[in-house]
């Protein structure tokens, strides 16, 4: 069964231009253990999938749709209950470690806060513990640096702060969300690898929201793909990223620089990224896609089964598996 | 049309009321029969009537054509003890904070100089000095009022200096006049015109004031705080001699104040 | 035949001192930004500049185009000195050295047309006389790919993509022969950025230019540079033909950085990171090899010496006292 369940998941901000569709209907699950990707570009609704999942979204957003817990309605659990398994089971990091952690207090302190809440430690039990947190995200000097503020810590540093705020209470679920974009690569990397091997170590599961399909490549097990706040495609990162079944996908992959010879043409994307302020009736990727139909543009395609759980919503699904066969 | 089915309401009412200030200013006659001069010894402190609805002062001039008939004056001062502290201030910002370092260090110690000194006080003291009068007013208001303009202005060009458009400029090799005045200073003058409207607001009220206190505007041109000052000393009898005024001068300032605030979201630049 | 020779440029930044730093006495302190490059570039080439943040590859770019000025060292264009230039001349350099910034949103000025920002390139510069500005506005447009319409319209009226195209025609207008691009895709969308990478390439070709592509991103330097510089806390450790470099890096920091980058193939999950430790202060950079805290091969020799940018016995140059 999965641990985390998303059923339809819809967001719409009002804001002073009008309603903004951020989230069209999304569904996903997560399993214990699993390290699952959501991917897109700017716009695309994933962050804020990422947020509405423990209800952190601000006022001015309408959430529908069911979120299910461990089985249970996340979204229609009172607000004792919520902030228990907020923090508690489910733990959150995101991209700004500095502008996430409480810049007055020591990183010590924003821990034991933490613990303070969701454990029964005392005093000397929580320090115990937050000095064995430090060390488990590879900061050196744990006793030192409980009594230090974020400002003095490098960025690397503050996002194993932050992690190790995150996992405090011993979550089940780490929802991450674009963790390493700040970072510069050889932190990025090893970031990643320390989320690995804490997946590893605690039996957690990861749901990682980034842009960057090297890092769903190499850190995921399975990939949800989105565009204009939709699903494109959800399967393992092995089937999505060599057998693409969504032209989005299959465009996004071709258009990065990898393969071809030095100095060949890269395959970009025509168009622009789309604005989500108004509704789409049809595949919001059709007015860049090279492979549309007629019914492209007027009937929105359904995320549709192909084998061994890889779901695509695309009508020429069929045809980019050949293509890429061939 | 269109236009102005856009602008938000309270600007709108801002532009309507100096609107009509213009139009008093330009034509003072069509909105009155009477001479704000002429005095009318049948109607000696009249109170506010249909045929006065301002009533009329001691010597029987109708109030509304005096209020009417000072709006040129007063719009006047608006204008000037804006116009000339902001050009000055805004030029001086403008080189403060493009060149920075020592000039910018200088200039700190100046701001604070003045800006210790109460701004009415200031101004009260150089007009004393340089004789009653409202082109003394103008130049004791420029001398004391540029530093808030240069301030504003300062802040903003070190912004929009460290854009990488600016550094574009000097890497296509544009002089520093030309970064300056075509690049940087449309950019940075917003808040400028801004503050300059609500300016116009205050100095009405100093224009106002120093006419109160005879030594801006002099009788018997009618001005707002003349015509205040003439009625104090039957504030009394006929309270509506200073009332009717004080009015106009509040509305004229809400006047100035709702366009500037509505401005400022206007002039909001879209990137 | 080099177009653009770097010989020993250094630039410091003061570093801002508190009250507290002052009272007590502390040392002025200063921001390593750039130490000791020297590099060429050469005619018709792409030269990528790669590095983390806080390596001084935008500082040297700036110093490259005189919006720093070095504070030793010197910078020659087609033989003849660069940093003593002024007036007239400097701005005949300008006219042949220009840059692509990484900002799409504050590289233009908001408050001018696309028509009258590449107009005044090209009126300052008499690149064309003034009847025909309109014209060759127009061109510059089609050159980028933009409609012919963008030149009325205003920056806020683009995508990021769009304006990057802009700031390229603006920095085509004075027909240079060599532009420096600061990072000139990563503000964009990933399925923006080869439309923009082709772009470059295919004005080098049309026109060609020489290109300095500044980036933190490996896997673009590797698609379209030919040689590559790495630089490490202001100095240059490696540099070198790029496909070479990429196969078989000398510099146990190339040999990281490379093996960090997450690869678009799946399943390549190998468990231990690339390199440990944090990038050291700028402010107070370690003596020595200034990688030798993080390198795993490090010796006694690396904490003392720094090392020289130097053949060492291969194709290209290393500063690794182990190369070799």
């Amino acid at each position: 069964m999965s641990l985390l369940s998303v059923e339809n998941l819809h967001v719409t901000f009002s804001t002073p231009r009008g309603p903004v569709h951020a989230v069209d209907g999304v569904s996903f699950g997560v399993g214990a253990g699993e390290v699952l990707g959501i991917v897109g570009e700017s716009g695309s609704g994933k962050s804020v999938t990422l947020r509405a999942i423990p209800k952190l979204l601000h006022a001015n957003a309408t959430v529908s749709g069911t979120v299910r817990w461990r089985g249970e309605d996340l979204h229609a659990m009172d607000d004792a209950r919520l902030r228990a398994v907020r923090g508690g089971q489910v733990a959150v990091v995101f991209q700004e470690p500095m502008s996430a952690l409480n810049p007055v207090l020591p990183i010590g302190v924003q821990i034991d806060e933490v613990l303070t809440a969701h454990t029964q430690f005392d005093a000397a039990a929580r320090r115990k513990r937050g000095i064995e947190l430090l060390g488990l995200v590879g900061i050196a000097s744990a006793a030192t640096r409980l009594g230090q503020f974020p400002h003095e810590f490098s960025g690397g540093m503050r996002q194993r702060a932050m992690i190790a705020i995150a996992l405090a209470a011993a979550p089940a679920l780490l929802l991450a969300d674009e963790p390493t974009t700040a970072l510069d690569v050889t932190i990025q990397d090893q970031i990643l690898k320390l989320l690995l091997r804490l997946v590893g170590e605690l039996g957690m599961a990861l749901v990682l929201v980034t842009h960057d399909l090297g890092v769903v490549a190499e850190t995921c097990d399975r990939v949800a793909v989105m565009y204009a706040g939709r699903l494109c495609e959800t399967g393992t990162v092995h089937d999505v990223f060599l057998r693409p079944h969504h032209a989005y996908t299959h465009a996004l992959l071709r258009s990065m620089p990898g393969e071809g010879a030095a100095r060949s043409m890269l395959v970009p994307i025509p168009g622009q990224p789309p604005r989500i302020d108004a509704p789409v009736p049809g595949c919001a990727f059709a007015p860049r896609c090279t492979f549309t139909e007629a019914r492209c543009a007027t009937t929105r395609p359904a995320l549709v089964a192909m084998a061994d759980g890889h779901e695509s919503a695309c009508y020429a699904a069929a045809r980019l598996g050949s293509e890429i066969a061939a | 049309m269109r236009l102005f089915k856009r602008l938000p309401a309270p600007l709108l009412l801002g532009l309507a009321i100096l609107a009509l200030m213009a139009a008093f200013a330009i034509a003072p006659g069509a909105f009155t029969p009477y001479d704000p001069l002429g005095f009318d010894f049948s109607a000696l402190l009249a109170a506010p009537s249909l045929a006065h609805p301002f009533g009329t002062d001691q010597f029987g001039r109708d109030l509304l054509a005096r209020s009417i008939s000072a709006t040129a004056i007063d719009l006047q001062i608006a204008l000037f003890a804006t116009i000339f502290p902001g050009l000055l201030g805004t030029l001086i910002g403008l080189l403060v904070g493009w060149y920075g370092g020592v000039v910018d260090a200088l200039f700190g110690r100046l701001v604070d100089l003045v800006v210790t000194f109460p701004f009415l006080v200031l101004v009260i003291a150089i007009v004393a000095v340089l004789g009653p009068g409202l082109v003394n007013m103008y130049i004791a208001v420029t001398i004391v009022g540029w530093v808030f303009y240069a301030r504003l202005m300062r802040s903003e060009v070190m912004v929009q200096k460290n854009g990488e458009y600016i550094a574009a400029c000097k890497v296509l090799g544009y002089s520093t006049p030309r970064i300056l005045f075509r690049h940087i200073l449309p950019n940075a003058i917003r808040p400028v015109l801004v503050y300059a409207v609500t300016d116009m607001a205050l100095a009405i009220l100093l224009g106002s004031s120093l006419g109160y206190l005879g030594l801006g505007a002099q009788p018997p041109e009618a001005e707002w705080g003349v015509l205040i000052a003439d009625g104090k000393n039957f504030f009394t009898t006929a309270p509506w001699i200073a009332l009717f005024p004080g009015t106009v001068i509040v509305i004229a300032g809400l006047g100035f104040s709702l366009t500037g605030d509505g401005l400022a979201d206007l002039l909001e630049v879209k990137r | 035949m080099s177009l653009l020779s770097v010989r020993g440029i250094s630039k410091r930044f003061p570093a801002r001192r508190g009250m507290v730093d002052m009272l007590r006495g502390r040392p002025k302190l200063a921001v390593h930004a750039v130490e000791q490059v020297s590099l060429e570039v050469f005619r018709g080439e792409t030269l990528g500049i790669v590095g983390e943040s806080g390596c001084g590859k935008s500082t040297l770019a700036r110093c490259l185009v005189r919006l720093h000025e070095p504070d030793a060292g010197a910078i020659d264009f087609d033989g003849a000195d660069v940093l003593g230039l002024a007036g007239p001349e400097r701005r005949a350099f300008n006219r042949r050295v220009q840059m692509v910034f990484q900002d799409p949103y504050s590289s233009l000025n908001p408050r001018m047309t696309v028509g009258a920002t590449l107009g005044e390139a090209l009126m300052v510069h008499n690149v064309v006389p003034k009847a025909e500005i309109p014209r060759r506005v127009r061109e510059l447009l089609d050159l980028v790919h933009l409609m012919e319409n963008a030149a009325e319209r205003y920056p806020h009226e683009f995508s990021g993509g769009q304006r990057q195209r802009i700031g390229i025609a603006r920095a085509l207008a004075v027909e240079p022969s060599l532009i420096i691009a600061d990072e000139p895709v990563s503000a964009l969308d990933v399925s923006v950025q080869a439309a923009i990478v082709n772009l470059f390439m295919e004005l080098q070709d049309r026109l060609g230019l020489t290109l300095v592509f500044i980036t933190h991103d490996l896997r673009l330097v590797k698609h379209m540079t030919h040689r590559v510089a790495v630089m490490y806390l202001g100095r240059i450790v490696e540099v070198g033909p790029t496909a070479e470099i990429f196969a078989a890096p000398r510099h146990p920091y190339t040999q990281a950085l490379i093996r960090a980058v997450p690869q678009v193939k799946p399943g390549r999950r190998s468990g231990e990171a690339a390199v440990m430790g944090e990038l050291p202060s700028p402010l107070n950079p370690p003596p020595g090899c200034a990688f030798h805290p993080r390198c795993p091969v490090a010796t006694a020799a690396c904490r003392e010496t720094v090392p020289g940018l130097e053949a060492r016995g291969g194709a290209w140059d290393v500063a690794c006292l182990l190369a070799g």
